[in-house]
């Protein structure tokens, strides 16, 4: 999951896409966290994988302002175009 | 009483998630797209589920299916995403990406095969029922809970990013 999320992040255009690809990895690291604290005993895997889906949310509002604002200047969402910035 | 469908359904909701992740990011619509990561997140919540973390499942049903996927469908429908259909849709350097990506997963994987003797192989036996309660434990002890702390720095991150997402998208600030 984490692979695909990575190689999603890499290879797409599309701004959205790469947003949901984050997502995916941060998914990955919650599921890994949760199976290690099933399997040591011990319930920190779990509470911390709670603050992860927190700050998912909180990422992915921020993420999406800042799409937004950007659709509204270019009129588009290819992540090629972002070059103001360039020499 | 040992169940025996465990590896069954263990793999059916995995190969599920693994699907649903191929088509988050190999398809040409972008409302397939998150329609795909819904699902990966609803296989992921039955994994937790599977896991003896009732708490988590109903946290990420509820949060991240329900809000972060309506959050990105809204924005979706909002930015016109018809033209970008045409158009290409990988990058230039998308064998670079792969590439790096493939070594990353060798790298995973040989970390797995060659750690697996390191760690102790656990022993796994609480209650379900009580799991909100001890998760409660945790966070909210009266003396402090040993999670006090994080919980309202993320309370403090939450209004920082309200604050944001409302100035990145207002028009006049």
């Amino acid at each position: 999951m984490f692979l695909l999320g990575v190689i999603g992040v890499l290879t797409r255009r599309n701004v959205v896409i790469i947003l949901m690809s984050i997502e995916l990895i941060l998914n990955a690291v919650n599921l890994n966290l949760v199976a290690f604290s099933r399997m040591w005993g011990g319930l920190h895997g779990q509470v911390f994988a709670i603050f992860i889906i927190t700050d998912a949310a909180a990422e992915a509002a921020v993420g999406l302002g800042i799409l937004i604002a950007f659709f509204r200047n270019k009129e588009t969402v290819n992540v090629d175009e972002v070059n103001l910035l360039k020499w | 009483m040992t169940p025996v469908a465990t590896p069954f359904f263990f793999y059916l909701l995995a190969a599920t998630m693994i699907i649903g992740g191929l088509l988050v990011i190999t398809s040409k619509n972008a409302v397939h797209s998150a329609l795909a990561l819904i699902t990966a997140l609803l296989a992921q919540a039955m994994i937790y589920l599977m896991l003896y973390a009732p708490f988590v499942a109903g946290v990420q049903i509820i949060l991240y299916a329900g809000g972060i996927m309506v959050l990105f469908l809204f924005v979706i429908m909002l930015i016109n995403l018809e033209r970008t259909q045409k158009e290409r849709q990988f990058n230039k350097q998308w064998l670079v990406g792969l590439a790096a990506a493939g070594a990353l997963g060798f790298l995973f994987v040989s970390i797995y095969l060659k750690g697996k003797r390191l760690f102790p192989a656990g022993n796994a036996s609480y209650p379900e029922t009580q799991n909100t309660q001890a998760i409660a434990n945790l966070l909210f002890d009266r003396r402090g809970g040993t999670y006090m702390f994080p919980f309202e720095i993320a309370s403090l991150l939450l209004l920082v990013a309200i604050i944001g997402a409302v100035v990145m998208a207002k028009k006049r600030i």
